[in-house]
């Protein structure tokens, strides 16, 4: 299997120089000098080093501070879409060389076991590290400082409760769903049922969170129109998935965990050998630049500058962006526990043959992805300085064009060879991101459908091979399609609540129902079903009343004192300039047409006071668990539990479930 | 179901079993209940003692910073650890368990 990233490799050495002549013919004369523009790179880069040396702090955007900022990037448009597709045609070919072997359902949903821990764990890497934690918490970091790296740590402590609880247990007793491991606590179809449309809500949401993304990100990247990238991204995946179950998803995710880290690493080494690969000497370039001290002078508020005030140095410390602990605290809970209930995730363990490949799985991608959030923080203050926070929100106003801009500097600047090479790199790595994450979820809604709905519940188990990975296959498409049409509904809407709601959901319920089943005795189908559905309505009834759903009283109210600051000026008979005229015009626009309406549920204001529900949802969920647990009990279930018990400790009987 | 039903109230009673549960147990809490203190350490320091996380400590390095990095560290510690645990004391016990029981299954 090696032979395919080889291929991989050689295949993107290949086709970039291939495609990019009949694409676009003004390149085909720059081909030569292309193919010494790597070594240019680190010839600039070098230079680059030596006035950072010289001279104390020279961030090249800050000197022309003046000048407009350019509201978009400047990428060789051939360089970007050959990368593109020299992705798509190498992860083509692993699926179809992947689906001659997807013969039963234990081949299309976990590559019928097959996959050692060190591939997992790539994959899991794969899997985790979706397009809003590469662009994300680089623009983070490079708009608001430490804040991101701060932010970075709650997704990755994630990996030590899966370490510690949810590996090997699940090895050990599941099969391929979430339903199957409570399967074994109880046998009703209700339990099931529950453990299925709580898989399918959560990936939703997760999904949808992720074509949005994607859609907007591939308008940012190619200029492509947001509806058709969502269709071909959605197209795309689902025939992937179709066509190369797990086994191809496994490989596109190990692939594009290996392109994360190099992109990571070049973009790392590049930016640091500008000082020598001392990192002090980089953080004090960071701190005096004034880009970023205006920055954070504005993000303070701070009219006129306080004196004595050292504006750069707060931009390294934390509480520019994450100012409430509590928000924080709870924001942290839904990381902590929620990334190891989500249905994608879990999967990943039934792919490997025991708990010790398991074990190792997880171990190899907390390595890579710990190095990789890293990496990401020393990207974004890299974006700060040589960009300037400024520039980076011109383009996208949450920052996501922080890290391809960076590589554009880093590989030569605008419109140099090495800089549209290594920004296209960067592109491309960001696709492969949103495909790998893309089919994960679609192929873990697929087995929660055609697996626990349809095989397990419609046909009570009795099912042939052929048929289950047909339904499996088509439930994939249905999935797909849903989700395309999701995103193009969703297109106005503010999507960051859905990934904070797909977290705060599983942290208050599948996590607690999962913990009561592995470990406690007495847990049982009531505790299961009220803890399922309970928690997870609970979770998204108190998003719902938080701030982070639109009021639009607030914005009337934020708009009205535009207005009136502006009304104030023309009475006392200052001539407003053109931008405050501007400003005006749409604040009064805003306030008419926000100034009578509610949230969606018809609140004036957030009745919830935190952006993020778990620290509330969470507890309420276990107890919803433990109540169902004591007000339907059941002498059976309990007895159940010693046969589970057994398994989840010791992988008694997990070659049984294999050929089942 | 291919298997024989097994008496699994009485496997889960095995001297042995009973052995690994409770060291596991007892092993897998602490870790994780050392790990989420930290964790929340991190939020609570940020938010309620600002002034401590902005103490510079190696050049313009703050404590704040130096803590994000800590609790990288942290995280690949309590793996190292766990692993080490499970190789050396946790599998060879689990193999000698599963032994019992199939040799059980058998009589």
């Amino acid at each position: 299997m090696k032979k395919n990233l080889c291929t991989f490799v050689m295949g993107l050495l290949f086709c970039s120089y291939a495609y990019a002549e009949p694409v676009a013919p003004p390149v085909a004369s720059t081909q030569k000098s292309s193919v010494e523009a790597q070594s240019s790179v680190t010839a600039a880069s070098g230079a680059g080093a030596q006035s950072a040396a010289t001279i104390a702090v020279p961030p090249p955007a800050a000197s022309k501070a003046p000048a407009p900022l350019s509201k978009e990037v400047k990428s060789n448009k051939s360089i970007t879409i050959s990368m593109f597709l020299a992705i798509i045609f190498v992860t083509g070919v692993i699926v179809v060389r992947a689906s001659k072997s997807n013969k039963t359902a234990a081949d299309f949903y976990t590559a019928g076991g097959g996959i050692t821990g060190f591939q997992n764990g790539w994959a899991i890497a794969g899997d985790y590290l979706s397009a809003a934690t590469f662009l994300g918490i680089a623009g983070l970091t490079s708009l608001f400082g430490a804040d991101g790296l701060m932010y970075a740590v709650g997704p990755f402590f994630s990996f030590v409760t899966i370490l510690l609880v949810i590996a090997e247990p699940c090895r050990n007793a599941g099969k391929y769903t979430l339903g199957d491991i409570l399967s074994l606590r109880s046998s009703s179809k209700v339990v099931r049922g529950t453990a299925a449309i709580s898989a399918v809500v959560v990936s939703t949401f997760y999904l949808l969170g992720q074509m949005v993304g994607a859609g907007k990100l591939m308008q940012l990247l190619l200029g492509i129109p947001y509806n058709v990238s969502i269709i071909g991204v959605g197209a795309l995946m689902i025939v992937y998935v179709t066509y190369g179950g797990m086994k191809a998803t496994t490989w596109v995710q190990v692939i594009k965990a290996f392109l994360l880290m190099l992109s990571g690493v070049v973009l790392t080494i590049l930016l640091l050998w500008k000082f020598g690969f001392n990192i002090l000497a980089f953080y004090d370039a960071v701190a005096l630049s004034p880009s970023i001290q205006e920055h954070v002078r504005a993000l303070l508020k701070h009219t006129t500058p306080v004196a004595g005030f050292d504006y750069g140095q707060r931009f390294l410390e934390t509480g520019l962006l994450l100012k409430d602990p509590l928000d924080q605290i709870s924001l942290g809970i839904a990381f902590a526990i929620g990334a190891a209930g989500l249905p994608h995730i879990m999967m990943r363990f039934f792919t490997v043959p025991n708990a010790m490949a398991a074990r190792k799985s997880v171990v190899i991608s907390m390595v890579l992805i710990g190095f990789f959030m890293l990496m990401v923080t020393v990207i974004g203050f890299g974006a700060a300085l040589y960009i300037t926070p400024q520039q980076v929100m011109a383009v996208d106003r949450g920052g996501n064009m922080a890290a391809p801009m960076i590589a554009q500097f880093l590989g030569g600047g605008v419109g140099s060879i090495g800089g549209d090479i290594l920004m296209a790199f960067v592109c491309a790595v960001a696709f492969s991101t949103i495909i790998a994450v893309v089919s994960g979820l679609i192929l873990a809604v697929s087995a929660a459908v055609a697996h626990d709905f349809y095989v397990n519940i419609i046909k009570d188990g009795k099912s042939d091979q052929q048929q289950q990975v047909k339904v499996a296959k088509i439930a994939a498409v249905v999935v797909g399609s849903i989700s395309i049409l999701l995103g193009i509904a969703c297109e106005k809407q503010n999507i960051a609540h859905l990934v904070v709601l797909a977290f705060a959901v599983v942290a208050s319920s599948n996590f607690p129902v999962l913990l009561f089943s592995l470990f406690w005795k007495r847990f049982n189908a009531g505790g299961i079903v009220a803890g399922l559905s309970f928690g997870a309505i609970f979770a998204i009834g108190v998003v719902l009343v938080s701030p982070t759903m639109t009021y639009p009283k607030k914005i009337a109210a934020d708009a009205k004192k535009i207005v009136d600051v502006m009304e104030k000026k023309q009475l006392e008979g200052t001539v407003l300039s053109e931008k405050d005229m501007k400003s005006f015009i749409k604040a009064r626009a805003d306030y008419s047409s926000n100034k009578d309406g509610t949230s969606m549920v018809g609140l004036d204001s957030p009745l919830f006071p935190l952006k993020n529900p778990a620290i509330l949802s969470v507890p309420v969920g276990f107890l919803a668990a433990i109540l169902g647990t004591f007000l339907f009990g059941s002498r059976r279930e309990e007895e159940k539990f010693d046969e589970l018990f057994i398994r989840q400790n010791t992988g008694y009987g997990i070659a049984d479930a294999r050929d089942h | 179901m291919k298997e024989e039903r097994k008496d699994w109230a009485a496997l889960a009673k095995l001297p042995k079993f009973v052995e690994l549960h409770r060291k596991k147990k007892a092993f897998l809490l602490t870790l994780w209940c050392l790990g989420s203190i930290m964790f929340y350490l991190l939020p609570i320091c940020a938010g309620y003692a600002p002034e401590f996380m902005k103490v510079k400590v190696i050049g313009r390095l703050n404590v704040g910073y130096l803590f994000c990095l800590l609790e990288f560290a942290m995280t690949w510690i309590i793996a190292i650890i766990y692993t080490h645990k499970s190789n050396t004391y946790f599998d060879p016990l689990t193999r000698e368990v599963l032994a019992e029981i199939t040799q059980g299954a058998k009589r």
